[in-house]
């Protein structure tokens, strides 16, 4: 299976089952099309008034040579099924410290940080027993996450101080390495918190959607004030204070933004390096949430942005865009991509109370239960459910090129959209094709590679 | 490189097999609520050794 597209000029093809990247001439852009299925002589003859004889079948022998490095045309490497690994080996944890927030998002999935229930904050020995839960089913794993999530977690920095002391000392008896990340709305994100989690070396995820009146609009404080200037203000001082390392920017954009370039490069020209930008994930009848006529406009909006990033690449001001970023020859391997985010069996989330979840979307969902952090049995129900939910099992992944970027998508995306997590969300994953192609076009157009036209 | 075709990455999935698949990576959470990232933006933790 091939994907070609074509982005400002440049002719690119991934060769899905193997993930190489060419760039074409048109000859072989066009030859792509029926070389396997038809006699070399009977393509000569159907290209013969468009192109040169010799060069056709130059072109073929190219392609032919390709093919048996397996580089194009290539088997699908698991010959179309897969099983997952039946132990279970948790090496992700996203601690919900705080069901409660000091914001009132309105595109809010959690329900202003409740998730439904009472706004709770964790108690130091239930996150305790998060941790040892996470040692105990990490089996061979040595490097474990943890994530600090809410509602806002810094409504509960006693305790997330109090889990870092715990995690470290746990990991050096039991040969762990734990590496904490903190998500943050930043309003809280004061000199001494901000010292805490430098010399803690703690990785920071901080929140702002972009320009004023568009992050105003939807991050609101609970008296209805925007919050614009009071985080904008945290964070650039955060960010200065760490030298501008271990960080990244991440907001989110809706229907009421759709020209979200103009976000992205709001946030650059303050100097943040480190960005993310991400559609908004809402039940379809919410007036914020993205609709499949919008895809056209979402689209254009991607490809500007590609061409502005390269554009400042190129002029010495890089930034990096979270969603254009991979790694050809070093990206992950076959298994990874097979698992894809894990889950409910690799990755899970724990609630104020203890109970565990597949992940923070699903915090709150009873059917989903997976157990709690103070009791031995899980819910084998649930974790086999987002074991086998790989894109095997996914019958519109089976037909797509980007199968092996993506891995299936986002569980409760898919479920939020179709009511079952086998069936990806159809708008997220033509976003998710239109960022590969802006990040494949990035990589070609910076390889130095040029081809001369035909 | 031929006259045609340019390879930029010639890295084949199941090469990607062998002494692989050690979990040791960051997890990817692909949802909007988190720095979503699909599986192909991340980096090998082997590699990066």
């Amino acid at each position: 299976m091939l994907h070609k597209f074509e982005f400002d000029g440049i002719k690119i093809v991934l060769d899905v089952n193997s993930g190489s990247v060419h760039i074409v001439d048109q000859l072989v852009w066009d030859l792509l099309e029926d070389c396997r299925q038809t006699p070399e002589d009977i393509i000569v003859r159907k290209y013969s008034q468009k192109y040169n004889p010799d060069d056709v079948l130059g072109a073929l022998a190219e392609i032919k040579q390709l093919e048996q490095k397996g580089l194009l045309f290539s088997a699908d490497p698991c010959q179309g099924a897969y099983n997952p690994p039946a132990r279970l080996e948790v090496k992700s944890l996203c601690l919900h410290l705080a069901h409660d927030c000091n914001m009132r998002c309105r595109y809010c999935f959690a329900g202003q940080g409740r998730f439904g229930g009472s706004d709770d904050l964790m108690p130091a020995d239930t996150g305790r027993r998060a941790l040892d839960f996470l040692i105990t089913r990490s089996g061979r794993r040595k490097h474990l996450e943890v994530d600090f999530f809410g509602g806002e977690p810094l409504m509960n920095f006693t305790v997330l101080q109090d889990l870092v002391a715990y995690g470290r000392e746990r990991g050096c008896e039991t040969g762990k390495e734990f590496k904490f990340t903190l998500t943050t709305n930043a309003l809280l994100l004061d000199e001494k918190v901000a010292k805490y989690l430098n010399d803690q070396n703690i990785s920071v995820v901080l929140s702002l959607d972009g320009r004023r009146e568009v992050h105003d609009a939807m991050r609101p404080k609970p008296g209805g004030a925007g919050s614009y200037d009071a985080v904008l203000a945290r964070i650039k001082h955060f960010v200065d204070s760490r030298d501008g390392a271990n960080y990244i920017i991440r907001g989110t954009y809706t229907r009421h933004n759709r020209d979200f370039c103009a976000d992205v490069l709001h946030l650059a020209d303050m100097g943040f390096k480190n960005l993310s930008i991400e559609p908004v994930v809402a039940p379809a009848d919410a007036g914020y949430s993205l609709r499949a006529e919008d895809l056209s406009q979402l689209s254009s909006q991607y490809e500007l942005l590609t061409r502005e990033l390269l554009r400042r690449r190129r002029a010495g001001s890089p930034f990096s865009f979270f969603h254009f970023n991979i790694d050809l020859d070093g990206g992950p391997c076959l298994p990874k991509r097979l698992t894809g985010c894990g889950a409910g069996y690799e990755y899970m989330a724990v609630a104020p109370n203890g109970d565990i979840y597949p992940c923070h979307q699903f915090v709150g969902r009873e059917e989903y239960l997976v157990g709690n952090v103070s009791e031995e049995n899980l819910n084998d129900r649930v974790i086999s459910l987002f074991r086998t939910a790989h894109m095997y099992n996914k019958k519109t992944c089976t037909g797509c090129w980007a199968r092996f970027f993506c891995s299936g998508g986002c569980h409760a995306n898919a479920e939020m959209s179709n009511g079952t997590i086998l069936e990806p969300y159809s708008l997220g994953c033509d976003l998710a094709r239109k960022r590969l192609e802006c990040a494949l076009y990035l990589k070609a157009a910076e390889s130095g590679v040029q081809q001369k036209k035909t | 490189m031929g006259k045609h075709i340019k390879t930029i990455s010639a890295v084949t999935l199941p090469s990607t097999i062998k002494d692989r698949g050690c979990g040791e990576c960051q997890a990817s959470c692909q949802s909007a609520c988190k720095t979503s990232c699909t599986v192909g933006n991340q980096v090998c933790v082997k590699d990066n050794k």
